[in-house]
């Protein structure tokens, strides 16, 4: 089991003809994702990667049944790859894309939550469920294994870090999800601990944020008004200056909001476990969950 | 991007909002000149921070020569760290009350707010932490924008209890700000702003509203859709530009994600999350974090040598910590960067390298052929940076055991 996508899920790919979209789509379906389309306007009815590619992606979900979608677009058309994406019925956007308007993710964002659709991103890897064999975005193949934690975070490369910790120490993960580094995210961790908070496989949340905005104490609300499974979280960029925008768009501490200290603060009081190193998360999880089942 | 207060008056001007007739002077000259034309004047330093008028960057001058001598000292100072360019001479303004209008990203709203308050000409901040029950709030839908119902609501919450200036009824001063609130938004979503704060929105006598002072912020992820507007910071860009770390400058120019931070410890890494985890590491073993330096995913060989020259350029760093996450960024290939690098720069500072994920171990190898020895852990791996950049005297290359 796992959250947001699995076996069933039937990926189309916006911008797959790209030399991104070609290297991540490659990667996607070698890991075991069901990859049907490619949406490239202006190359419909050729095939790439011995797949379908498509003008539109409503001609795309006409064909394929498509029910997800990864946005590999450059920014200034991202927003529009979006809100395409959720007109024609898709029912998950990973947006991956970094450097989008802010303004635009905004109204792209309102689009598909008008819709009922969920986005994931921009600026982030993308989500993977290992038990699923089904990833979408750019989490690398070979870290992830199957099990029973559930990872969100804002970050990409430290994601893959916590997420080969935890596997080397023996736990894997239900699914791993990245929220992405922007200002303003498509699901926010809110968002994402209810739905490991629904899903049956995921034991325990590890949840690692950074400074800037107060996404982390809203998730700080979530757990502590009866939250049903154990938290480990982990905030980075303790050590980073006021007002120093931190390479991600969105980590930046603006006068009193978005600082470290709130953060680790609200979730501590609100009952999660807070680590200060990736170790420091692994030995949290164990000592919740004791050690793991071997490998099989 | 951060806009000059007479660039920012010119995009309000231009959005129908009233601003004060004005001009920009580079010399007392040209202040004389400006004064003789508009009267008494205040002559204000066009530097991109707030509190120019505590710093002494705006006098009042009521004949062109005060005008000239004021241009004359405000020109030649530095605020901040900025040095002032420009100033912009002013007419006067005869002022009944300040109010405050700003329309900002709300990160937590996913969108953007628009701000009121009968509490302006201080910084917004400030009333929101002593009185924040005199700041009323409007999220407007992101496609409509604020409708006239909206700014109506904001206007009557904001009067709620107060005494508006200039003998204005709240429902005579919402008239006023629906237009104006309605061109405010417009202008921060034509231009991609991120923030455009009115403040102060001066009253006049006659209950007219004039916007005292502007702010504006334009997002960096939209410059590529306003070139001029680009060009136009640059052109300033003595102003926009001096008060910048040089350091962080250099790194601009070479398109590197850098942030100098001013201790001894040079940071590497891929990724926004890990870089910061780096700096927290280091931290957390006693050192001080010279930079953060970004060299994002996939990043090749030549841009770990970019990276590290970038490092080496601030005269404060003791030692290298280089920590990476080989996922789409491969390990032999920060390898080979950091060994072509150390031998191109002749690099005599402590330097430890640690590295995980994809072809890691063929990373390793190459680095230990080469000299230096790699760590594993990175709790380790900071430990032993912060102890040979203490160390002084060390060999040409150093590294550490897990």
């Amino acid at each position: 089991m796992s959250i947001l996508v699995g076996r069933e899920t039937r990926l189309l790919v916006q911008g797959m003809t790209g030399a991104e979209g070609t290297f991540h789509t490659e990667q996607m379906v070698a890991y075991g994702t069901t990859v049907v389309a490619g949406v490239s306007p202006g190359k419909g009815g050729t095939e790439h990667l011995g797949l379908p590619v498509f003008d539109t992606v409503r001609l795309a979900v006409d064909a394929t049944g498509a029910t997800a979608a990864a946005v590999f677009v450059p920014p200034p058309a991202a927003a529009d790859a979006i809100m395409e994406a959720a007109d024609a019925g898709i029912g998950l956007v990973v947006a991956i894309t970094e450097g989008i308007p802010v303004l635009d993710t905004i109204r792209a964002r309102a689009f598909a939550e008008r819709r009922g659709v969920r986005l994931l991103g921009p600026n982030g890897p993308g989500l993977v469920s290992p038990g699923e064999r089904t990833k979408v975005g750019i989490i690398p193949n070979h870290i992830s294994r199957p099990g029973s934690i559930g990872v969100v975070s804002r970050s990409g490369t430290l994601t893959y870090e916590i997420i080969q910790a935890l596997g080397r120490a023996g736990y894997g993960q239900s699914t791993s999800v990245g929220i992405g580094g922007d200002p303003v995210p498509g699901l926010g961790f809110a968002d994402i601990l209810q739905l490991f908070a629904a899903d049956p496989a995921t034991e325990l949340v590890v949840m690692a944020g950074e400074i800037g905005g107060s996404d982390e104490e809203h998730a700080a609300t979530v757990i502590g008004s009866g939250y049903p499974k154990p938290v480990v979280a982990f905030i980075s960029g303790r050590s980073a200056p006021p007002g120093k925008r931190m390479g991600h768009a969105g980590a930046i501490i603006s006068g009193t909001t978005g600082s470290p200290a709130a953060k680790v603060a609200a979730l501590s009081a609100a009952g999660a476990r807070v680590a200060e190193t990736i170790e420091g998360i692994v030995d949290a999880v164990r000592a919740r969950l004791g050690e793991p089942a071997p490998a099989g | 991007m951060k806009l000059l207060e007479y660039q920012a008056k010119a995009e309000v001007a231009r959005a129908g909002i009233t601003v004060p007739q004005g001009r920009l002077a580079r010399s007392a000259d040209e202040a004389r000149a400006a004064a003789r034309e508009l009267g008494p004047v205040a002559v204000k330093a066009q530097v991109p921070i707030g509190g120019r008028g505590k710093a002494g960057g705006i006098r009042l001058a009521r004949s062109p020569d005060e005008a000239a001598s004021a241009a004359q000292e405000i020109l030649a100072m530095t605020i901040r760290g900025y040095r002032v360019p420009s100033v912009w001479c002013e007419e006067l303004l005869d002022i009944a009350g300040e109010l405050y209008c700003g329309v900002a990203v709300d990160r937590d709203r996913r969108g953007l707010a628009v701000l009121l308050s009968l509490a302006g000409g201080v910084e917004i901040e400030e009333v929101a932490e002593a009185t924040p029950g005199r700041i009323a709030r409007l999220w407007p839908d992101p496609f409509a924008g604020p409708q006239p119902f909206e700014v109506r609501r904001l206007t009557f919450d904001a009067c709620r209890g107060e005494t508006v200036p200039g003998g204005l009824r709240p429902v005579q001063l919402a008239a006023q700000l629906v237009p104006l609130v309605r061109s405010l938004h417009d202008l921060v979503v034509r231009l991609d702003a991120t923030l455009c704060e009115i403040n102060p929105l001066v009253v006049t006598p006659a209950g007219r509203l004039i916007a005292g002072d502007a702010k504006l912020e334009v997002d960096p992820s939209a410059e590529f859709r306003h070139p001029d507007l680009a060009a136009a910071i640059g052109a300033d860009g003595d102003a926009a530009t001096s008060g910048e770390d040089p350091l962080e400058v250099q790194a601009r120019q070479r398109g590197l994600t850098y942030v100098h931070l001013g201790g001894s410890i040079g940071i590497i890494g891929n990724g926004a999350g890990l870089v910061m985890n780096t700096l927290d590491l280091v931290t957390q073993q006693g050192g001080e974090p010279a930079n953060f330096l970004d060299i994002g995913g996939g990043a090749r060989a030549e841009v770990v040598t970019r990276a590290l020259e970038m490092v080496t350029m601030d005269p404060a760093v003791r030692g290298i910590f280089v920590n990476i996450f080989g996922g789409i960024t491969r390990g032999d290939e920060v390898a080979r960067g950091v060994i072509a690098a150390r031998d191109a720069l002749g690099l005599r500072l402590p330097l430890v390298v640690r590295m995980t994920g994809t072809r890691e171990e063929e990373g390793r190898q190459l680095l230990e052929q080469a000299g230096i020895i790699p760590a594993v852990g990175a709790p380790e791996a900071a430990r032993a940076i912060v102890d040979l950049a203490r160390g002084g005297d060390t060999p040409a290359t150093a590294g550490s055991a897990r």
